[in-house]
């Protein structure tokens, strides 16, 4: 039987739920269906929680019964989350062989939130192993095939996220952004990635990379259908520090207001050299098209654009050389059993970690040791704070922030092997974490007949300013029906 | 700025820091990628900070702290739950002397 | 090697002078860990029970600060004379340890909470102030068994994670000590100062409070310093005072047969006397410090340390003054009765209860510290409590009873408690000094003990003595002293 809902969003899922056109109990059978159908090719699930999401699907139900509208809107609704998000009694890896096993004894935050709300649970995605890496290709479960070429990379390190929802699988998923890890997938699997505000989602569960940049968000088929996950996890979390106690604002309530009057900023080093000519036009036009909404358009300049990949390759490194220290084969994960301690922490190291995670811990621990902090780390702390001041002052001419969210679209698989080549993916992505801004990537057309994304990025807080905007361009462009060809399998079956 | 090269010795000396058991041949390859991107990294040297304070956290945030309330341990059998040795309800370890 | 005994100053006589400075880690007496719910009351738990996923390390765990914990190390830091900048933050110290699950400890590297202060001590009647450099807060590690004990030895070790994230304070000494003595009495009085403001429970062999050392040599009247050894493992006040001397006698020999020091981190075995080297086949530390992105830096403001500095108890220095002075006491009493914020609060509960000052001081350091040490039981504790002995005493004070009567009423309800006047009026213990039934007894010890009369009148003055103790022994230790001495003498002459 031909799947109803695969490719179908949240709101007109909710809305069929309530309307009793569909049960969660349906809905989770269809997209485990089209995950087994497609998933031998994009290889986007790592854990598999079926029963689980029984449970959870009749529960959903029973619930949607008893509330009837009442209901929180993702109540019965399938959601895949990112392999780096801890979800109680439920294999967790990071996508690297040091905790194959690992079943963490807790949930974090905002998957929490999730369950709170009634999600269901289908499954734990495939990413760049700890969430390192712009491809999907450094997973120790194998790369991500992306849904509209199976060939090409899903961007990275979210890939499984964006695959399992650009394929059509869920309407909605959670991934982690640390330098573009939602957005830069987002742009080349069609979908809507969006990176809160530093501080708005609570960290708490989620395996940190970066501390001070990591940011959970979600991915989606609609601008719409990311407020609803936004406003889901965002907010206050004791047990996160860093999580700020500013009052969330409900972006639904100014998603409609279109950019009519607003201020939008083009920073020109945005469009520098490296970016593919069909991502430009596509970008360009998308901004005509927010212009011909009434928003006035105005070239801005962040000079030190290109300094924060820099930037970012120190700070990200030395804070992963820290939080990684505690895979050392001790308390959980797995160890290689050596003669002495100190041999079975350079074992179990040594073989645990993936290639890139090794090069970027050997990268951090080289900027923080002694006689190099200065050069390295103090350095690019410093950096960090011009950078984010030049958008503070961009921020007092302009509203928000049009612009590429990746300089290309998908590209194939194995073709960049130079990591300084793939570090390049994420230099129009990057710049946000470090200065802690919200950003989204929504889909903006086909380049060479794959996605495009473009990028909007607001100040601090104003998450809600930078959904609006987002939404109004999708809804004049009409790409919310941009959908891979995987999408159209499960009508088809 | 000028940067002296990596040696061995310097790229064996961090991986020791970091715990990680590298063979011969990944030793000379990080040798090589890191200096590439160190190399790259120099472009840092182009922004002037010498009136600029460090940033180590955007949020803001002074002061977040919770009250001194002791709330339920897990237990030890979910603490050594993931163990890859245990010993009598502890976390078993190899001969930390050589 | 043998020890040489080094107890002066300057060592005198041979032209070095020892410099140490004192690394004190002392755990908070919070309820809960620094940067989790886990209780602290991790001492004879059974391992691994007193974890969370936070302080097992566990991926995706987040810190968050105690406030009791900056709290306390802030009245610390005052107590000992330290500024507070405005400013600090927590900073992660990396190394790999199987005690510490995250593989960094959460501590305070460029801008700890507080900085110079000092601390004041006597030894020998002589006043030594000694620099604090610093006191910040991190949190503590796990602990390890060694199979057989021994670390060198083990073929494994067992981790214990209660103790992991236990607030402890670190408190950074100059090198401001001369002797090991002194070394003693600083960590005595810091003790002491912890205790009285109630922020660590002063137990050493616990390792609630631990010591480490930096020991070197110089010449007498130099400014620059000696090649540093640091010494850990004195897990007592002896320990600290033994190690330091032998250390000093060790490094002194060294130097003086010509020989050259190597900066190195050396353990003071108890049993054998003696300091061994700790070196190592590891490399040398680099801890590769930065700003702790997990949590945010604090902004103590001066309201904020207005506030716990009003928190602040008197310290016992101003507690002995006040002591000397208000209650007319010696330098000797006082400095007892101050010894413990315990002591000196039941001495002030027995003066306020109506005991006058120098009687309540004579039976605290008296007979009330022994039967204390006797049942390892403190007076505020034992059955008769602060209040049952003002009542005691105050029947000593009245007249009531007499000091013989007392002691004995002392011992017998110290463990169990009790009514002392209820007792005495129900055993009729009250002091027999009724003029006209003592001169009864009188009258016939006087005509039974002629001749201890005689001996007095021809000048025996021991006589009278046992004359008294006759009295007594009639009255079964009642009568009042005082009257049958007036007694005897006014019918017998002299
Ligand atoms: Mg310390
Ligand atoms: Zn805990």
């Amino acid at each position: 039987m031909a799947e109803r809902w695969v490719g179908s969003t949240i709101t007109a899922m909710a809305a069929a739920l309530r309307e009793g056109r569909v049960t969660a109990v349906q809905l989770l059978s269809e997209a485990i269906a089209h995950r087994e159908r497609t998933d031998s090719r994009i290889n986007a699930f790592l854990a598999r929680t079926d029963e689980l999401a029984e449970r959870q699907a009749r529960a959903a139900d029973e619930r949607i019964q008893r509330e009837g509208a009442a209901a929180p809107v993702l109540c019965g609704i399938p959601v895949a989350l990112k392999d780096v998000l801890c979800l109680d009694g439920v294999a967790t890896t990071a996508s690297s062989l040091i905790i194959e096993g690992f079943l963490p004894p807790y949930t974090g935050t905002a998957v929490q939130r999730l369950l709170d709300q009634g999600a269901v649970v289908v499954g734990k995605t495939n990413c760049d192993e700890f969430a390192m890496g712009s491809s999907n290709e450094n997973s120790a479960y194998g790369p991500v095939g992306n849904p509209w070429d199976v060939e090409r990379v899903p961007g990275g390190s979210s890939g499984g996220s964006a695959a399992s929802v650009a394929a059509g699988v869920v309407p909605y998923s959670l991934g982690s952004d640390t330098g573009g890890s939602i957005r830069q997938p987002a742009a080349l699997t069609g979908t809507v990635g969006f990176k809160p505000t530093y501080g708005r989602v609570s960290r708490y569960g989620l395996i940190a990379f970066a501390s001070s940049l990591d940011q959970i968000g979600p991915f989606t088929n609609t601008v719409e259908d990311t407020a609803h996950v936004y406003r889901a996890i965002a907010g206050h979390d004791p047990l996160d520090s860093t999580s700020s106690t500013a009052a969330v604002e409900d972006p639904l309530e100014t998603l409609h207001e279109g950019v009519a009057g607003m201020r939008l900023g083009v920073p020109s080093e945005y469009f520098a050299e490296g970016l593919e000519p069909g991502v430009r036009a596509r970008v360009e036009e998308a901004i005509e098209t927010l212009r011909s909404l009434g928003a006035s358009i105005e070239e801005v300049s962040l000079p030190s654009t290109d300094a924060g990949l820099s930037t970012y390759y120190i700070l990200a490194p030395a804070e992963c050389s820290s939080n990684l220290a505690r895979f050392d084969g001790v308390r959980f994960g797995k160890r290689s059993e050596e003669a002495s301690l100190l041999r079975s922490y350079l074992a179990t190291r040594g073989a645990g970690f993936g290639p890139e995670v090794k090069r970027r811990i050997m990268l951090g621990t080289y900027a923080l040791s002694s006689g190099y902090y200065d050069a390295y780390y103090r350095k690019a702390q410093k950096v960090r704070t011009v950078i984010a001041g030049e958008f503070a002052r961009v921020f007092e001419q302009v509203d928000a922030l049009v612009c590429p969210t990746s300089p290309t679209v998908a590209f194939t698989q194995g073709a960049r092997e130079d990591p300084l080549a793939m570090y390049l993916c994420d230099v129009l992505t990057i710049p946000v974490n470090l200065a802690g801004l919200p950003g989204i990537s929504l889909p903006c057309g086909l380049s060479e007949g794959l996605p495009v994304g473009l990028q909007v990025i607001g100040p601090r807080f104003q998450d809600a300013r930078v959904l609006r905007v987002a939404h109004a361009y999708e809804q004049a462009s009409g790409v919310t029906a941009l959908r891979s060809p995987m999408v159209a399998e499960a009508a088809a079956a | 700025m000028a940067r002296m090269t990596l040696s061995r010795d310097d790229v064996a000396h961090v991986a020791m820091l970091a715990r990680l058991g590298l063979s011969d041949d990944e030793l000379e390859r990080y040798r090589h990628q890191l200096d590439a991107i160190l190399d790259a990294i120099g472009r840092l040297n182009e922004v002037d900070t010498s009136s600029v304070e460090e940033t180590a956290q955007v949020g803001g945030l002074v002061n977040v702290w919770r009250e001194d309330e002791p709330r339920e341990s897990i237990g030890s059998e979910r603490a050594l739950a993931n163990a890859p040795d245990r010993d009598d309800g502890y976390f078993r370890v190899g001969a930390i002397q050589e | 090697m043998t020890t040489q005994q080094v107890e002066s100053r300057g060592l005198e006589g041979t032209g070095y002078e020892a410099v140490i400075g004192l690394e004190v880690h002392a755990q908070l007496l919070t309820r809960s860990k620094m940067f989790c719910g886990c209780s602290t009351a991790y001492f004879d738990a059974p391992p691994n029970s007193n974890v969370c996923p936070v302080c097992l390390g566990l991926p995706g765990t987040l810190p968050v600060m105690n406030r009791e914990a900056v709290e306390k190390t802030v009245l610390t830091a005052l107590a000992l004379n330290c500024e507070i900048p405005p400013f600090t933050k927590f900073d992660r110290k990396n190394y790999f340890y199987p005690d510490l699950p995250k593989g960094y400890q959460i501590s305070q590297y460029d801008l700890p909470l507080s900085r110079n202060g000092f601390l004041e001590f006597a030894v020998d009647g002589r006043t030594v102030r000694a620099g604090v450099t610093r006191v910040h807060l991190e949190e503590d590690t796990g602990t390890l068994k060694h199979a057989g004990d021994l670390i060198h030895e083990a073929t494994s070790s067992l981790v214990d994670l209660n103790r992991a994230g236990v607030p402890l304070m670190e408190i950074v000494g100059e090198p401001d000590l001369r002797t090991a003595e002194e070394a003693r009495e600083y960590v005595t009085r810091l003790r002491q100062v912890l205790m009285y403001i109630g922020v660590n429970d002063g137990s050493m062999e616990r390792g609630s409070l631990r010591c480490d050392a930096n020991v070197s040599l110089r010449r007498a009247g130099a400014s620059e310093f000696g090649t540093k050894v640091e010494i850990k493992n004195m897990n007592s006040f002896r320990a600290v005072h033994r190690a330091l001397d032998y250390e000093i006698a060790r490094q002194l020999q060294v130097l003086q047969s010509g020989g050259t020091l190597v900066q190195e981190t050396r353990g003071w075995i108890e049993t054998e006397g003696r300091t061994v080297s700790q070196r190592s086949k590891e490399q040398a530390h680099d801890y590769r410090y930065f700003p702790e992105p997990d949590l945010p830096p604090l902004q103590l403001d001066s309201a904020y340390v207005e506030r716990v500095r009003g928190r602040l108890s008197e310290l016992p220095d101003a507690r002995r003054r006040r002591f000397e002075s208000q209650y007319g006491l010696s330098a000797y009493e006082a400095a007892i009765l101050i010894a413990s914020r315990e002591d000196a609060d039941v001495y002030e509960g027995l003066v306020s209860a109506g005991v006058p000052a120098k009687l309540a001081a004579n039976w605290q350091i008296g007979d009330v510290a022994r039967l204390a040490n006797a049942h390892h039981v403190p007076l505020h504790r034992s059955g008769l409590g602060v209040a049952g002995l003002a009542a005691l005493l105050r029947l000593v004070d009245t007249g009531t009873i007499n000091g013989t009567t007392a002691k004995e009423l002392l011992d017998e309800l110290y463990i169990p408690g009790g009514d002392p006047l209820a007792v005495v009026s129900e055993r009729g213990l009250g002091q027999v000094n009724d003029a006209g039934e003592l001169g009864t007894v009188v009258g016939e010890v006087i005509a039974a003990n002629l001749k201890a009369v005689a001996d007095f009148r021809g000048g025996k003055e021991q006589a009278l003595g046992s004359l008294v103790g006759q009295v007594m022994k009639a009255t079964r230790g009642r009568a009042d002293a005082k009257m049958v001495n007036a007694l005897l003498r006014e019918r017998i002459g002299g």
